[in-house]
């Protein structure tokens, strides 16, 4: 495994360690069935469902980019990681205008532990979607000027493995928070 | 030298270090050198800051009832003696060693990621400000530093409880220098897998590498704790989340879990890199081979695994049941096998050799010594009935001591007078650096020894004053005064700095005769490091060379 690849595998690790932690907050006091914990009914499940699709279909269209890099066929790669970076948008709106809609119904970060853990745990998941978001628009960015300017393979590698484990991440606090009543 | 080996990565430039002399080429450095420089230094200013609010803590203890520091101050002054010295001393000091000397010692030209290190770097420091900056961020006595203890227990440090912003700078400090340990760990991680020279297979690699690896691994899985516990803190602080409140829900005890999940590990941090420059020093000054090469490693592999399942052990008096006790209690004891692995290895490696008892070796040999008691002060903690007893009293400060001074400290003091020529060109004077030596042994001892008597008879940590009771009064006294004779020692230290970098003798490639690639360059070594590599035939490449 080359530096790059490598140093991004310890990275998610170490990230991996660091949402355990927040969803082990979620677990810990949802387990408690504590009062307040009650917001769960507030969570349209099939409407995130349906997001959560959007986000792993995003996985694909990934792989589907990385394989049309691998054959240097740039300009069906740029169309695919495009479509993921659309894919991944639209996952943020989905969560963006769930949290509008949550905050309307006075259901905070400051509410209650549901609040607090929902909020927490939702948020950090998005920041690093935001983030893996700007280094795919980076990729594309390069892609549409051809072969000369992409990043060698495993930059891109690198890459699209953080954002696998991203839509992980996310499968996990899918089933934990939406699934588990 | 013949049959000369090329170093990897050439392909990539490399900053001169002499080109653009000037502040300028500190600051905007990549080079590992520079770098590795400006953590020691940086930590050599806290480690007087730190060394400071000690000496301010014993003025304070000197006399019962004493009103020389008020209760507020005392609060803020042990909180931030506590903090500077893990996270603002030890640490950068161990990680600025390594960033210096690994790359060398595995024959690389730099770290495998010269600008993140550099961003390492400027992190911790911006995080080492923003905590001290809060002594002048104003609070409601005048000075808000934060004031709760290193472990910054929860609910103390909620605003309920704490309205002044030290814990806010705290925790945003503190999530500053988590990032930096982790890419640094990061770096060194992949530098030490990736940027070997080769025929340095992982067999060979010198002791003080592994456990800077080990080291590195422990800190990826260990930090991520720390980060997430100052986040929900903050959270707590900023946006009135209960992660920690009980009054709302929350659970303080979730704290005490997070915290330690990162505290205990943190422990090894420093301590394990310090195994690794004994492991250098006495080798070196015994003329043999370290014995039991693959012990000390190995050993270290355990220590770091179980490091990750001990934490417990610091929550013996929350009430978490007698099952969850005794199997704490067992794989705490359990760490005192690998550690004690290596105490027979270092005193194996001494055993019949050639020994030269410079500075440094009466450090490493001291190492010996005093980390053993701290070792097993340890294992008494790990006693679940004797925990009860002592805990939070001046026992638990006499046992950390040993092992982060008689341990970490000490052998830092070995690791300075050992790599200050290959740093600097220049030895550091052994006559004063023999004096400082038995300075820091009676100060050391003088102040931390009698704390074991302190605590035994009652006295709690972190009171600000205490009661004339019988005992008390003396004992403070001379640990007082072995307090301000540590103080003298660090003067004579940074005496010893400038007088030996002005007018050291010089030390020419291998002053030392050591057997690792960082002697094989020039001292202080070339921007790139090394022209030539000599091959790699065995553990002691340089050996090889000179006695072969």
């Amino acid at each position: 495994m080359d530096k790059t690849k490598l140093s991004v595998v310890i990275f998610i690790l170490s990230e991996s360690i660091f949402f355990i932690f927040l969803i082990a907050a979620y677990v810990f006091f949802h387990g408690r069935h504590l009062q307040g914990m009650d917001a769960h009914a507030f969570l349209d499940v099939p409407r995130t469902g349906f997001f959560t699709a959007i986000l792993l279909a995003s996985s694909v269209t990934m792989m589907v980019a990385m394989m049309f890099f691998r054959k240097e066929k740039f300009r069906l790669m740029s169309f695919f990681t495009f479509l993921t970076i659309l894919l991944g948008a639209i996952f943020l709106y989905g969560q963006g205008s769930e949290w509008w809609g949550l905050i309307q119904q006075d259901v905070t970060i400051s509410r209650n532990l549901f609040g607090a853990t929902f909020f927490t745990l939702t948020g950090f998941h998005g920041f690093h979607v935001f983030v893996g978001l700007i280094m795919l628009t980076i990729i594309w960015g390069f892609t549409l000027k051809g072969n000369k300017c992409l990043p060698k393979e495993n930059a891109v590698d690198s890459i699209s493995l953080y954002w696998h484990f991203v839509d992980g991440v996310w499968i996990v606090v899918f089933t934990v928070i939406y699934l588990w009543k | 030298m013949n049959e000369a080996v090329l170093v990897p990565e050439v392909n990539e430039s490399l900053p001169s270090i002499r080109s653009n002399e000037g502040m300028l080429a500190w600051v905007a450095s990549v080079d590992h050198k520079q770098i590795g420089i400006l953590y020691l230094l940086t930590a050599l200013l806290f480690f007087l800051v730190g060394g400071l609010e000690a000496l301010l803590i014993r003025i304070q203890l000197f006399f019962p009832n004493s009103a020389f520091l008020s209760p507020e101050m005392f609060n803020q002054i042990f909180t931030m003696h506590g903090t500077t010295m893990i996270f603002l001393v030890l640490m950068p000091m161990l990680f600025g060693l390594a960033t210096y000397v690994v790359p060398l010692m595995i024959g690389a030209r730099d770290m495998a990621f010269p600008r993140l290190n550099a961003f390492s770097f400027w992190i911790f420091c911006f995080g080492a400000f923003m905590l001290n900056f809060s002594f002048v961020s104003g609070g409601s006595i005048g000075n808000g530093a934060p004031d709760a203890g290193w472990f910054a227990y929860a609910p103390l440090t909620e605003v309920p409880f704490n309205i002044d912003p030290g814990m806010d700078y705290w925790a945003l400090g503190i999530l500053g220098l988590g990032v930096s340990t982790l890419t640094s760990s990061l770096n060194l991680i992949v530098t030490i897998l990736k940027y070997r020279v080769p025929g340095m297979t992982m067999t060979r690699l010198p002791l003080f590498v592994w456990m800077v690896l080990i080291t590195a691994f422990l800190a990826v899985f260990a930090l991520p704790s720390l980060n997430a516990s100052a986040i929900l803190l903050l959270f707590d602080r900023k946006l009135h989340t209960m992660f920690f409140l009980p009054q709302l829900g929350g659970d303080p005890v979730l704290w005490q879990h997070y915290f330690w999940f990162f505290g205990h590990p943190e422990v090894y941090i420093l301590i394990l890199p310090a195994f690794g420059v004994i492991s250098e020093v006495i080798p070196t000054f015994s003329r043999k081979p370290i014995y039991g090469y693959e012990f000390v490693a190995g050993s270290a592999v355990a220590i770091a695994f179980l490091a990750f399942g001990v934490w417990i052990h610091h929550m013996f008096t929350v009430g978490l049941g007698q099952g969850i006790y005794f199997v704490f209690a067992a794989t705490s004891m359990l760490i005192a096998i690998p550690t004690g692995i290596k105490i027979f290895n270092w005193i194996a490696t001494m055993w019949q050799g050639n020994i030269r008892f410079t500075t440094s070796m009466m450090f490493a040999t001291a190492f010996i010594i005093e980390f053993t008691v701290g070792g097993l002060s340890g294992v008494a903690f790990a006693t679940i009935p004797i925990d009860w007893q002592l805990t939070d009293s001046y026992f638990v400060v006499a046992h950390l001591h040993y092992v982060l001074f008689g341990g970490t400290v000490f052998a830092l003091f070995a690791a300075i007078f050992y790599w200050f020529p290959k740093i600097t060109g220049k030895k550091l004077n052994e006559r004063l650096g023999k004096w400082q030596f038995w300075l820091t042994v009676i100060g050391f001892n003088l102040t931390f020894l009698i704390q074991h008597f302190l605590g035994i008879i009652g006295m709690p940590r972190r009171v600000y004053t205490y009661p004339d009771e019988p005992l008390w009064t003396p004992l403070n006294q001379v640990s007082s005064i072995g307090a301000f004779l540590l103080g003298i020692m660090v003067l004579m230290f940074l005496v010893n700095l400038i007088y030996s970098l002005k007018r050291g003798e010089i030390a020419g490639d291998n002053p030392w005769d050591g057997s690792s690639l960082e002697w094989a360059t020039s001292s202080p070594p070339p921007p790139e490091n090394f022209t030539k590599v000599p091959p790699i035939k065995s553990r002691r490449p340089l050996w090889d060379i000179n006695h072969g």
